[in-house]
C-alpha cells in the first residue's frame, strides 16, 4: 500500500465529508432553532434527489440546472411540514417530536415505494461526468463539482445566518424564543423559514448527488445516519461544527474502507460516535 | 415534588401486590378464555396467523414500552434483541442440536447480557443521543451478522426440518395452532409480569427516575442501576419473540432478523396505543397489525409499501391529536387502576 492509495482515499473521504457536511448542516439548523430532530432528514435527500432525476426524465433539464428549481420543491415541502405536522408539536414531549418525524419518514420512503417503486435508477449522460488525474490520483469530476458546490452552498448560508438581519433574527430565536418574541421577531415565522432552508440545503446536496449516485427509496437511510453522527459530533446546533464534522466522517469512511474493512464501513463512523457522546457528549463545538 | 415521590414510594409498601379490580378481572378473564378457546372454532389459517402476530407484537412493543415507560428512554434500536433471540434458538439447533425450547432460555440469557453490556455505557446519554446511539447499535448489529461466516453470513441460517419430533424441534407442520398456543403463552405472561413490575417497589422507582431523576436520586435511588434494569428486562422480554418467530418461519437472516423497520413497529405501536401504559401495545397492535397483514392479502407485492404508508399518517395525527395514544380515549374510570401513576 503506497501513500498514493491512502492519499486518494484521503481526497474521496473529503469530497463524500462536504456532501455530508451540507446535509448535516440543514439538520443542524434545525435542531438548533427548535430542538427537534428531523428524522425525516434523509428521506427529504431521497425526494430531492428524485425531484432531480424526474426534472432530467420528464423535462431533461440537468440536474445542475435544475437545482433551483429542486430547492423551491424542498422549500416548499420544508415550510408545509412545518405547518402541518411541526408546529403542532413544538410543545410535545421528545417522544412524540421524535414520533412524528419518524412518521413522517415511514410515510415519505412508502410513498416514494408505491409510487416510484424501489428500482434504482440513474441519470444518464449528465453534463457533469468523467474524471481526471493529477500525478496518479483520479478525481470524479461529479464528486469534485458536487463537493464545491456543497462548499459554496455552505458558506453562503454561513453568511446567511451570520450577516444578515434576518439570520440574526434566526440566531435570536435559536437562543431565546420569548425574549426573541419579544422584540418583534414572530417565532413561527422564523421556524417556517428554519425548514425551508434546512431543507434547500438537503435540496442542494440531493442534485448533486443524483449526477452520479443511484436514486432509489432507500437512498437517504445512509446519508441521515451520517448526517446525525455529523450533528452529534459537531455539537446540535453548531453550524461550522457540522462542517468539520461531515469532513471528518467522509475521511473516516474512506480511509476506514481503505485499511481495515470496506464492509466494515459504516460502523467506523458508528464508533465515532459513539466516543464521542460518551467522552463528551456536547460534541466538539457543543454549547452544552 | 420529592414529597410526591416518596409519598408513591410508601404507597408501593402499602399497596397490596395482588390487587385485583372486580370488574377488570371478570374481562381480562373473558378475554383470556376466549383467546384460549378460539383455535376451537376451527378458524381460518390466516385467522390464527394474524392472532399471532398480534400477539407477538404486542409483546414486542411491551418489551418497547417496559424502556420507554419505566425509565424514559427512548431507543430505536430493539430489533438488536429480537435478532439475538432469533439467531440463538437457530444457532444452537443447527449446530449444537440443542432443542429451542433451551435456545429461547439461551436467547433471554445472552439479550439480557448484551442489553447491560450496551445499556452500561449508553444509557447515561440523555434525550436524542441515546436514541441516536441505539439506532447506530443496532444497524451494527445487523452489519456484523451479514459478515460473520460462523452464523451464515448474509444468508443467515436454515432450520432443518424434522418431521418425526415436533415438541423437541418445536416445528409443527401439520398445523400452526402450537405456534398460537407458544405465543399467546408469552403473551399472557408477559402482560402478567409487566403488571407486577408496574406495581412493585421496583416499578414505582423507576417511575420516580422517569419523572424526577434528581429528585429520585436524592432519595438514594440509585437511578443509573435501575435504567439498566429497565433495559435488560425489556431485552429479555423482546429475546423470546424472535426465537418463536425463527421456528415459525425456519429460516434466520441478518436482513430481517435486525431489521432497523422492527424497532421503529415497536416504537410506533406503543405511541399508537399509549406509552407508560401496560395497555398501550396492546391496542396499538391490535389496530396496526391487521392494517400490514391485511394489506398484504388484498395487494400482494405492492402491500408493503402501502401498510406504511397508513402506519406514517396514523402515527403523525395521533402525534399531533392524541400524544397520549389511544388508550386516552377511554373513560379515566376503566383504566383508573392500571395508569402508570
Amino acid at each position: 500500500m503506497t501513500s498514493q492509495v491512502v492519499l486518494q482515499a484521503i481526497i474521496s473521504g473529503i469530497l463524500m465529508g462536504l456532501i455530508y457536511a451540507l446535509i448535516a448542516a440543514g439538520l443542524s439548523l434545525i435542531f438548533g432553532l427548535m430542538e427537534i430532530v428531523n428524522f425525516a432528514h434523509g428521506d427529504h435527500l431521497m425526494v430531492s434527489m428524485f425531484s432531480a432525476f424526474w426534472f432530467w426524465m420528464l423535462f431533461g433539464i440537468d440536474p445542475i440546472y435544475s437545482i433551483p428549481l429542486t430547492i423551491l420543491v424542498m422549500a416548499t415541502l420544508g415550510v408545509a411540514t412545518h405547518y402541518f405536522i411541526i408546529r403542532k408539536i413544538l410543545n410535545s414531549t421528545m417522544l412524540v417530536q421524535i414520533c412524528a418525524t419518524f412518521g413522517l419518514a415511514v410515510a415519505i420512503r412508502a410513498l416514494a415505494q408505491f409510487f416510484f417503486t424501489p428500482d434504482f435508477r440513474t441519470i444518464k449522460n449528465p453534463i457533469i461526468q468523467g474524471k481526471f488525474e493529477i500525478s496518479g490520483i483520479f478525481i470524479g469530476q461529479p464528486q469534485l463539482y458536487a463537493s464545491l458546490v456543497c462548499l459554496i452552498a455552505f458558506i453562503l448560508l454561513y453568511l446567511f445566518v451570520t450577516k444578515t438581519e434576518t439570520g440574526t433574527a434566526l440566531q435570536a430565536t435559536a437562543q431565546d424564543r420569548q425574549a426573541a418574541e419579544i422584540l418583534g421577531i414572530p417565532s413561527n415565522k422564523m421556524f417556517a423559514l428554519g425548514w425551508a432552508i434546512g431543507l434547500s440545503c438537503v435540496a442542494v446536496a440531493g442534485s448533486m448527488l443524483s449526477n452520479f449516485y443511484y436514486v432509489f427509496p432507500d437512498v437517504g437511510v445512509n446519508f441521515s445516519l451520517f448526517a446525525f453522527v455529523a450533528v452529534a459530533l459537531g455539537g446540535f446546533g453548531s453550524i461550522t461544527g457540522s462542517l468539520i464534522a461531515g469532513i471528518i466522517i467522509g475521511i473516516v469512511e474512506s480511509v476506514g474502507g481503505l485499511l481495515i474493512d470496506p464492509s466494515f464501513k459504516l460502523l467506523y463512523v458508528f464508533a465515532v460516535y459513539l466516543f464521542v457522546v460518551i467522552v463528551r457528549p456536547q460534541g466538539i463545538f457543543g454549547r452544552y | 415534588m420529592i414529597n410526591n415521590i416518596s409519598a408513591k414510594l410508601l404507597e408501593a409498601k402499602n399497596e397490596p401486590l395482588w390487587y385485583f379490580n372486580k370488574n377488570s378481572l371478570i374481562i381480562i378473564g373473558v378475554i383470556v378464555l376466549s383467546l384460549l378457546l378460539f383455535p376451537f372454532a376451527s378458524p381460518s389459517k390466516f385467522a390464527i396467523h394474524l392472532m399471532m402476530m398480534i400477539f407477538m407484537h404486542a409483546v414486542m412493543a411491551q418489551s418497547w414500552n417496559v424502556l420507554a415507560g419505566f425509565s424514559g428512554q427512548i431507543s430505536l434500536g430493539h430489533a438488536i434483541f429480537y435478532g439475538i433471540g432469533a439467531y440463538a434458538t437457530a444457532y444452537f439447533y443447527v449446530k449444537l442440536h440443542i432443542t429451542p425450547w433451551i435456545g429461547i432460555l439461551i436467547g433471554i440469557g445472552i439479550s439480557g447480557f448484551v442489553a447491560m453490556l450496551i445499556g452500561i455505557p449508553i444509557l447515561r446519554l440523555k434525550g436524542h443521543y441515546f436514541a441516536i446511539a441505539t439506532l447506530l447499535i443496532g444497524i451494527s448489529f445487523q452489519v456484523v451478522f451479514q459478515r460473520w461466516p460462523e452464523v451464515g453470513s448474509s444468508s443467515g441460517l436454515w432450520i432443518p426440518i424434522n418431521r418425526d419430533s415436533p415438541w423437541t424441534s418445536m416445528q409443527f407442520h401439520k398445523s400452526k395452532v402450537a405456534y398460537y398456543y407458544i405465543s399467546l403463552i408469552f403473551f399472557i405472561g408477559t402482560f402478567f409480569l409487566v403488571w407486577l413490575l408496574n406495581r412493585s417497589k421496583l416499578g414505582y422507582r423507576l417511575r420516580a427516575i422517569r419523572d424526577q431523576s434528581d429528585a429520585a436520586s436524592s432519595l438514594g435511588i440509585h437511578v443509573s442501576k435501575y435504567k439498566i434494569i429497565a433495559f435488560v428486562i425489556s431485552a429479555m422480554i423482546m429475546a423470546p419473540m424472535g426465537s418463536i418467530y425463527a421456528q415459525y418461519v425456519l429460516i434466520v437472516d441478518p436482513n430481517n432478523a435486525f431489521n432497523v423497520d422492527i424497532s421503529i413497529l415497536v416504537l410506533l405501536i406503543s405511541v399508537m396505543g399509549g406509552v407508560g401504559n401496560i395497555w398501550g401495545p396492546i391496542i396499538g397492535a391490535v389496530i396496526l397489525i391487521p392494517i400490514s397483514e391485511f394489506s398484504r392479502i388484498y395487494f400482494g407485492g405492492t402491500g408493503h409499501s402501502i401498510d406504511l404508508i397508513v402506519y406514517g399518517v396514523l402515527i403523525i395525527i395521533i402525534c399531533i391529536f392524541r400524544p397520549a395514544g389511544i388508550v386516552s380515549l377511554i373513560p379515566r374510570s376503566f383504566r383508573e387502576r392500571e395508569k402508570a401513576k
